[in-house]
């Protein structure tokens, strides 16, 4: 089977349209996360210049909130999630001269929603809250180190703290649950491992035992599964293998058979991947359908980078570009 | 849309769909409307509760909620009237958990509502055990309970009850393993029940590999105990240079600038520095952060060395390194005998931090010697910048090699570095590990189980260990054993063959590294083609082995010319450890990337870099750009600044800082005339490139 780019590419666009069926109402809330991969497909396969940026980048404007975060849509509350979202589609654009960055870090460094100054989203244990309401995750420690280092502000949390908290998450397995003793996820795993790469602080995990367990995500049909004993979905091909590429063992798997099995869940008349063979379609596996094949060395798609999850091209301009 | 099956579109669905979308719509205006202008009557809220009805995920009306009950516990004091609006709120949350048991938002409002402390734990218990019931598996209600556990004080011994009976209901639950090995590794940390603990835990684990060898949930929980078994609860030294009982001579040729120090042991290993002081560098069985002169001190007639600067040999922002090294000032000679004795001693362990292990450092105390007497200076560093090094097979000879080198290579024998050492393992670690060991060669008799396999080729890794102590040597009695499981493995489970042929590499290295006479037949000299004095380096030759993957360092510490050509070799990861490395062979391997060779930068005294015929470029995704410090990890060093956006930015990062004086990189994807060009501005100090004279 080879990758159907073009009909991937009307797929995403006709998503981006449509506001009023069933689908983009249920997914109406996280919008900006939605816009975030299906643009960040759009930048893979090369065709980027397809939407109208400047439409995108007024309405990315209209989800932020006073206190500097992004909500998942106009009329929403902020949160971090989605304020990395917002962050991610305007480096895809170059466009981070429209923020006003101290806004919104502000946002990470005072709770987001909040218009008092108590304090950040950090925690006193160096854990992250998404937002005002302080639910904690890993998650959200992911996503306030990635939006920061994004911004070049990195240095305005600390990052000890924050480090030694995910290192508190650390299971049996070599991975990484949401708080200290959940269980590892794939999800997750991708979440703390990326948070420790963007600090320089991978050599926290025991790379041979998570690679083990990692590899061992693969199932016969050569998907990958997020935890052992669960079914394949083609989002794992992002997480796992992401994690994987960033600690050095993605030779442990069968590329080969992966690329085949996320092929096998494009819709081949319609465009779009599924999270298995003949499921229903929707942006977010055919972005991580499209970003897994990047990390497969998939011909004639961009690379795009494990740990900042943006192509390379984006994460070199902000970060080596003068 | 997770799960949901593809299909066309058919007349009658787009029809309920458009009922639906447009009911959904009108709640989510309405919602937004309330929100927006902090409507929180009975209405309002209810219009929140029929969103989330239909989509628990909207994570907007979770919050909403929450305002809401912050305004209505603003109006009631009553105990019954708080109850009722925390008892509405659990409700909402119970039926989005129905229609999500996922919902993130749904489980956190839960947490919200609970922690105000008007609710009934016991009830919510009973909910948990239903959910669980229904999917195991669901980590959030896992989560849940531990939250709850927390809550309502549940001992350990309560919560291990209730993940064995999970386990005993179905063996095939992860979830509930995982749980088990949370409480479990807060009851090992008491010493005294440990190995009752891991005897009784092993044979749990049994009834669920045995039942279905093929489930996954098992594998992990047998790994960790097997490692728990073979940890040593302390910190050991396993390696050093100069080792316990050797003797360095010390060349005082000062008029050499830049080497001033020559270093010869007793059996012709000679030893080029340029610093003008003595380096020592220590390895530990687990990686530290913490170490400085008061924790590890140097005496010498000199006095003790109060000011010592230990060094994590390591590219982590996180300061921790399985390696370490200082440098000895070389007192001004003539004043002092010919023969002085360092004595490198472990002080104690304050402000020692080790994440894998507990703090504390097993002592050790090592000697060695140093003579100054010696004044030949027909080895200096110009030699090793004097002319081309070249790799040939003939320009390696072993005839030449002193036959006594023993002492040299291998250090191990002499680190045993307290007599109480071999009690780091008892006979139970033995007799654990024979019963393992007997259990899995049962299970894997048939040939076709992988798992069986693989765990007895650990097993029996393990066991040549724990039966050696530490630091490891002597013969491996089972590494051919363990080779030939490996090599089954790869036929077995093709998808993952790279990983078991990479723990075949690691064996072999281990094999190699830990027996005298092996690593004997593997060193030779190295004679420069024009040059009339032979026998100038020992050259480690680990060429041709097929080796995809290299480990041990602690074992090579005093190598300083490296062949690893024609291997498979991906990574160098742990190459740094090596800090008297001076020429180094990678040609012919599967290097992918310059930030794969990443542990160079530390090696500072390295002058000759074969990296030709690798697969540098050639590859768009690169596994090693987190592995080693840059710009995109967060490294604020001054020297990262002046890193030049081009498309060699990290054949830069690489070289800029070392003092090679040869380097081969030809047949790589990425050796092209703007590398070639670059090359010597950012390596002053080439003088051939691809062999061709700068």
């Amino acid at each position: 089977m080879k990758l159907e780019e073009e009909k991937h590419v009307q797929y995403i666009l006709s998503v981006e349209k449509r506001s009023n069926d069933l689908e983009s109402l249920v997914m109406d809330h996280l919008k900006l996360s939605g816009a975030y991969w299906g643009l960040t497909t759009l930048h893979l396969l090369g065709r980027l210049s397809s939407v109208d940026q400047d439409r995108i980048i007024d309405w990315v404007l209209k989800c932020q909130h006073e206190s500097g975060g992004f909500a998942g849509n106009v009329g929403h509350d902020p949160h971090i999630l989605h304020t990395l979202s917002a962050v991610q589609v305007l480096a895809l654009f170059d466009r981070m001269d429209v923020l006003d960055v101290d806004k919104l870090c502000s946002c990470i460094l005072l709770y987001v929603g909040s218009s008092s100054d108590v304090a950040g989203l950090q925690n006193e244990d160096g854990s992250f809250s998404g937002d005002m309401w302080g639910e904690i995750d890993t998650r959200f420690s992911y996503c306030s180190i990635c939006c920061l280092a994004l911004l070049h502000r990195l240095d305005e949390i600390n990052i000890e703290k924050a480090v030694s908290y995910i290192v508190s998450c650390k299971n049996l397995d070599g991975g990484f649950g949401c708080t200290p003793g959940a269980e590892s996820h794939a999800g997750q795993i991708f979440c703390c491992v990326g948070a420790l790469a963007i600090t320089g602080c991978l050599s926290y995990i025991d790379k041979d035992l998570l690679g083990w367990w990692l590899c061992e995500r693969q199932v016969k049909s050569g998907g990958l599964n997020g935890r052992p004993e669960k079914l394949p979905d083609v989002c794992y091909s992002w997480w796992v293998l992401s994690s994987l590429i960033m600690i050095d063992r993605v030779d442990w798997i069968d590329k080969n058979k992966l690329s085949q099995f996320i092929l096998e869940c494009q819709d081949t008349e319609n465009g779009g991947i599924s999270d298995r063979p003949d499921d229903a379609v929707d942006v977010y596996h055919t972005y991580f359908g499209i970003a897994g094949l990047s990390h497969l060395e998939y011909p004639g798609l961009k690379a795009i980078d494990p740990a900042y999850a943006l192509p390379v091209e984006v994460v070199d301009r902000i970060f080596i570009g003068k | 849309m997770h799960g949901q099956p593809r299909k066309p579109a058919r007349i009658e669905d787009a029809a309920v769909s458009t009922a639906k979308a447009e009911a959904l719509r009108n709640l989510q205006t309405q919602f937004i409307h309330n929100h927006r202008n902090q409507i929180y009557t009975d209405e309002a809220i209810e219009v929140s509760a029929k969103l989330l009805e239909v989509n628990p995920e909207i994570y907007t009306a979770w919050n909403y909620r929450k305002l809401a009950v912050q305004n209505r516990l603003g109006s009631v004091a009553v105990p019954e009237a708080i109850k009722a609006v925390l008892d509405e709120e659990l409700r909402v949350a119970e039926v989005a958990l129905k229609q999500n048991p996922k919902a993130y938002g749904a489980w956190h409002h839960r947490k919200w509502v609970l922690k105000k402390g008007h609710s009934s734990i016991d009830r919510e218990l009973r909910l948990l055990g239903l959910l669980l019931k229904l999917d195991g598996r669901n980590f959030h209600g896992w989560n849940h309970m531990r939250f709850i556990y927390g809550l309502k004080n549940v001992s350990e011994e309560e919560e291990l009850k209730f993940s064995t009976d999970k386990i005993y209901s179905n063996f095939s639950n992860y979830s509930a393993w995982h749980n088990r090995s949370v409480i479990l590794f807060k009851l090992l940390k008491e010493k005294a029940v440990q190995k009752e603990v891991l005897s009784e835990e092993y044979e749990f684990i049994h009834n669920a590999i045995f039942t279905d060898p093929d489930d996954q949930s098992g594998w992990f929980y047998h790994r960790w105990l097997l490692n728990q078994t073979i940890t040593p609860e302390n910190v050991l030294l396993i390696g050093s240079w100069p080792i316990n009982g050797s003797e360095l001579v010390l060349s005082t040729d000062r008029n050499n600038i830049g080497c001033t120090p020559v270093f010869l042991t007793s059996h012709h290993l000679k030893y080029v520095l340029h610093t003008g002081s003595l380096p020592i560098i220590l390895y530990f069985s687990q990686p530290l952060k913490g170490l400085n002169s008061s924790t590890v001190t140097v005496e010498s007639i000199l006095g003790t060395n109060g000011h010592l600067d230990w060094r994590p040999v390591s590219m982590n922002n996180s300061g921790e390194s399985h390696s370490w090294m200082t440098y000895v000032e070389i007192p001004d000679l003539g004043s002092h005998d010919a023969k002085q004795t360092f004595t490198v001693n472990f002080g104690n362990s304050e402000g020692i931090i080790s994440t894998n292990c507990s703090s504390c450092i097993y002592p050790f105390q090592f000697q060695f010697t140093v003579d100054w007497s010696y004044t030949g200076s027909e080895w200096t560093e110009r030699n090793v910048g004097a002319e081309v090094v070249d790799w040939k097979d003939e320009n390696f000879n072993s005839d030449t090699l002193p036959h006594d080198l023993s002492d040299v290579l291998i250090s191990l024998d002499q680190l045993r570095i307290s007599k109480d050492n071999e009690a780091t393992f008892s006979k139970w670690h033995l007799d654990t590990l024979s019963n393992e060991i007997d259990l899995f060669r049962d299970l894997s008799s048939d040939g076709s189980c992988k798992i069986a396999n693989l765990t007895l080729a650990r097993l029996l890794i393990a066991k040549d260990m724990v039966s050696h102590g530490f630091p490891v040597t002597g013969k491996r009695i089972h590494s051919q054993e363990v080779l030939d499981l490996f090599d089954g493995l790869m036929k077995m489970d093709p998808p993952h063959s790279q990983y078991y042929k990479d723990e075949h590499s690691l064996v072999l290295m281990d094999q190699i590294t830990s027996d005298k006479e092996k690593l004997r037949k593997l060193c030779t000299h190295y004679r420069m083609p024009s040059s009339s004095s032979h026998a100038q380096y020992v050259c480690l030759q680990l060429n041709r082995l097929s080796l995809s993957r290299i480990g041990f360092f602690e074992r090579l510490l005093w190598v300083q010319m490296l062949d690893l050509s024609h291997n498979e070799v991906r990574s160098i990861e742990g190459l740094e450890a090596m800090q008297l490395l001076c020429c180094l062979n990678l040609s012919n391997n599967k290097i992918r990337s310059f930030s794969a060779l990443g542990p160079l930068r530390l090696i500072k005294s390295l002058r000759v870099l074969d990296i030709s015929n690798n697969e540098i470029g050639a590859h768009s995704t690169d596994s090693t750009r987190y592995t080693w410090p840059s710009p995109l990890s967060h490294n604020t060093e001054e020297y990262m600044k002046d890193v030049e956006q081009t498309a060699h930015w990290e054949a830069i990062l690489l070289f800029k800082g070392l003092i090679l004086t040869q380097l081969d990189v030809k047949g790589n994807a990425i050796a092209d005339e703007s590398l070639q060009a670059l090359l010597p501005r950012v390596l002053p100090t080439l003088k051939w490139l691809d062999r061709v004279e700068l």
